[in-house]
């Protein structure tokens, strides 16, 4: 139907062991990801991972030291930039200069004819009921209406490849609607998106796949739903009717019951199972003892899964020698 | 249209448009102007105080003694007048002098032919000019005198006919021979103008492309910028922008002092229509053989002294070669220019604010400074050692060749001169776009000049 439909399973981007020196401080160590093209890709990590020097590399800012970064499996090149949107986490415009000339300038710079790049200008302000800015000079405006400015002109140009650092900081509730929106709007459209954040909730919401870098390697990759699999620790969440004590002595020695407490739907019960893949065992066994409500698997979030792969990772790291 | 011209056209249309920019266009050549005739104006403010000086010549060799009573021999000038006082000693002066109203008092002692001295007793400290014109006037005197006194027969007329003013007029051969008739200080004012331009543009407006990049640095749009044009045509078209600028404010200061000297004329001098001096400049600048027709004689109003000036400065400025001075001025303005808005850019992409420029920018200043000493030593003697090598050092070479150009330069120096600075920027440009790229992302880090080795060291 769509490109995005008719290359899945292809990867917009490649990168394989990407290594950046800064005098004497190693920014990337051998790290490697696939986004696949129409996927929204979660580039994750705590500060000073080396988030921003890959996003850079991938936008030619900077250069690898060792490694390559492919696009479509070509090597990436100066062909390639105008179909690279990029919002750094920094965000910044000519303060001195109107935000409509401004906003035609960028995009100019990434290829658009004055006449294509003001058409489309003037779709977008009007979306974002900013018309009334186009010739406020940027020091006028407040930081929340700068970056919506600077939204606009990163995705002006409908580019394949969309890289946001950090791109919800700074606006309030009702604009960061407004960008997920957009943002879910442009993966449907068929554009790759990788975003860099530290909102954990984002990343559940829109990401596809992700990738966490800390300390300048890659410590966690892969799609969303599996890595919850993989880090799910058996623990099922049950609500029944009947009596509590029942459930507490005719449990299994093989399940643990981590909690136990009555809400307005009745009680509730958390087990986990201490081994072997014994769901059906457990459904078995509480059926004897409880009537089942509900009966659902809790996986962990990936606020979970973050804190507990990096300390696990540092740990690692800081072994006493 | 490509993305250079992109940036070109934004650094410039922003910069033309701005209020200073259009305030300066329009104040330039009144500043220039006003550099010239405010002292002018002061000079002639001093010479207008009436000054009287009181002489006590007890010598008499300086007193005659007409139907008015005594009077001193030497004249007094328009704004110095002089009275001898007879039968006062010079005590009664003493006192009160201040309140007397005279400026000084003379004292010619009666011994003067013997001693060769006298004095000059004032309140305030006399100037340098009225000492001097009092010491040049009695001297001379004195001479007259000596002279006399070996009671020659005729002693007056060959005295007269002794006094000679000697007036040196330079002329210079060309290779073919022919003779050109040379004002040396006409043709080292337009030396000393090109390179004072030159120094004045370089730094200006070099000044200008770092301010420019310490802007994208600070207001952090550069990341943005650079993910859609490559690091060196930003640098490139910065640089190109703003010496685009430079040029139009140029050109805007020529026109608006052609606009204010015409103006100027009409209001002072309207009512000489068209004065000799014009004809002459019109023979001259139109008709380069028609020199010969400006009129000999100038009529009333103008005598042949000033005509023969006027004459002299425009065969001067026609003894310099107007095509190879402009096309000199061209190309040592711009590739001095882009020689040095290199090095500002790399500054500029080193630090994160203006303040810290300061310790940087010194090197890069330091070379500019010196070629304007070197060019002004140039002045007295333009092919000397000192300006013949720096106006081969690419470094001095726009503001110091300028000013020899006028003088006449042997092909192959300006042709080795020409090629060094081009060689100079083509090198200084590939080190600042390596130096330039690594550091305009760079944030926070200690500015200096060994930062620059690590960071030309970085791959792209």
């Amino acid at each position: 139907m769509n490109r995005a439909y008719e290359l899945s399973g292809a990867n917009l981007i490649t990168a394989h062991d990407v290594v950046k020196d800064f005098s004497g401080h190693r920014a990337l160590n051998n790290v490697s990801l696939k986004v696949p093209e129409g996927s929204i890709y979660g580039l994750l990590g705590p500060n000073g991972a080396g988030k921003t020097t890959l996003l850079r590399i991938i936008n030619q800012i900077t250069a690898p030291d060792h490694g390559s970064v492919l696009f479509e499996g070509n090597p990436i090149g100066p062909e390639h930039r105008s179909m690279i949107g990029y919002l750094p986490e920094e965000r910044g415009l000519y303060k001195k200069m109107k935000v409509g000339e401004q906003a035609l300038y960028l995009a100019q710079l990434k290829g658009l004819s004055k006449q294509e790049a003001m058409k489309r200008l003037k779709v977008w302000f009007k979306k974002f009921e900013i018309g009334a800015w186009w010739d406020k000079k940027v020091e006028e405006l407040s930081k929340g209406m700068a970056q919506k400015v600077q939204f606009i002109t990163t995705v002006l140009h409908e580019p394949r490849l969309l890289i946001f650092d950090e791109p919800f900081s700074g606006f309030d509730p009702i604009n960061v609607n407004l960008l997920k929106h957009e943002i879910l709007q442009m993966k449907e459209q068929g554009a790759t998106i990788i975003f860099s954040t530290h909102n954990m909730e984002s990343v559940e919401e829109l990401c596809d796949h992700i990738t966490l870098i800390n300390k300048s390697e890659t410590i966690l990759e892969g799609e969303i739903s599996e890595i919850r699999e993989k880090y799910s620790t058996d623990t099922y969440s049950v609500h029944f009717t009947g009596d509590k004590n029942k459930l507490t002595n005719g449990l299994d020695s093989r399940f643990e019951l981590v909690q136990l407490e009555e809400n307005g739907y009745g009680p509730q019960a958390t087990i986990r199972i201490k081994e072997g893949d014994g769901t059906g065992d457990l459904i078995r066994n509480l059926v004897e003892v409880t009537e089942i409500r509900s009966f659902k698997e809790i996986l962990p979030s990936m606020n979970d899964i973050f804190i507990q792969v990096v300390n696990d990772a540092s740990q690692k790291n800081d072994l006493p020698t | 249209m490509s993305k250079i011209t992109l940036i070109i056209k934004r650094e410039y249309l922003t910069r033309i448009r701005k209020k200073s920019f259009i305030i300066m266009s329009v104040l330039g050549p009144f500043i220039f102007a006003a550099y010239i005739i405010i002292p002018m104006y002061f000079a002639t403010l001093e010479d207008k105080d009436e000054k009287m000086v009181v002489v006590i010549d007890d010598s008499k060799l300086f007193t005659e003694y007409g139907p008015e009573g005594p009077a001193f021999v030497i004249p007094g000038t328009e704004f110095l007048k002089f009275q001898v006082v007879e039968g006062v000693p010079l005590e009664t002066f003493k006192l009160g002098f201040e309140e007397s109203g005279y400026y000084a008092l003379l004292f010619i002692p009666s011994n003067i032919l013997a001693s060769e001295s006298s004095l000059i007793y004032s309140t305030n400290q006399t100037s340098v000019e009225v000492t001097g014109y009092i010491r040049r006037t009695m001297e001379s005197e004195i001479e007259h005198l000596k002279l006399a006194s070996h009671d020659i027969e005729g002693i007056e007329k060959i005295i007269a006919e002794v006094e000679t003013s000697i007036n040196v007029t330079n002329i210079k051969w060309t290779r073919d021979g022919e003779t050109k008739q040379t004002n040396t200080g006409v043709v080292m004012g337009v030396g000393y103008l090109g390179g004072m331009l030159i120094f004045f543009f370089v730094f200006f407006f070099g000044s200008q492309v770092m301010r420019g990049v310490i802007e994208e640095k600070v207001s952090r749009i550069i990341e943005v910028i650079i993910s859609s044009v490559k690091p060196f045509q930003l640098m490139m078209g910065k640089i190109i922008g703003v010496g685009l600028t430079g040029l139009t404010q140029f050109v805007v200061w020529i026109f608006f002092s052609a606009l204010l000297i015409t103006g100027l004329k009409t209001a002072f001098f309207s009512e000489l229509n068209q004065t000799p001096t014009e004809q002459v400049v019109a023979s001259n600048l139109f008709d380069q053989d028609a020199s010969s027709a400006a009129p000999e004689t100038g009529p009333e109003g103008l005598n042949n002294e000033d005509l023969d000036k006027a004459q002299e400065i425009f065969t001067s400025l026609k003894s310099i070669n107007a095509g190879v001075m402009i096309g000199a001025f061209l190309f040592y303005f711009i590739f001095g220019y882009l020689l040095y808005a290199a090095m500002f850019a790399v500054i500029g992409s080193m630090v994160d604010n203006e303040t810290d420029t300061q310790q940087l920018i010194l090197p890069v200043i330091l070379p500019l400074i010196l070629g304007l000493y070197v060019m002004i030593n140039a002045i007295n003697n333009p092919d000397g050692a000192l300006p013949f090598w720096f106006s081969l050092i690419p470094f001095t070479s726009p503001v110091v060749m300028m000013v020899r150009i006028p003088f006449g330069v042997p092909w192959w120096q300006v042709a080795v001169s020409g090629s060094l600075l081009v060689g100079t920027f083509l090198g200084m440009t590939w080190v600042a776009s390596k130096v330039y790229r690594t550091g305009i992302l760079m944030y926070g880090k200690k500015s200096s000049y060994k930062e620059i080795w690590k960071w030309l060291r970085y791959s792209s």
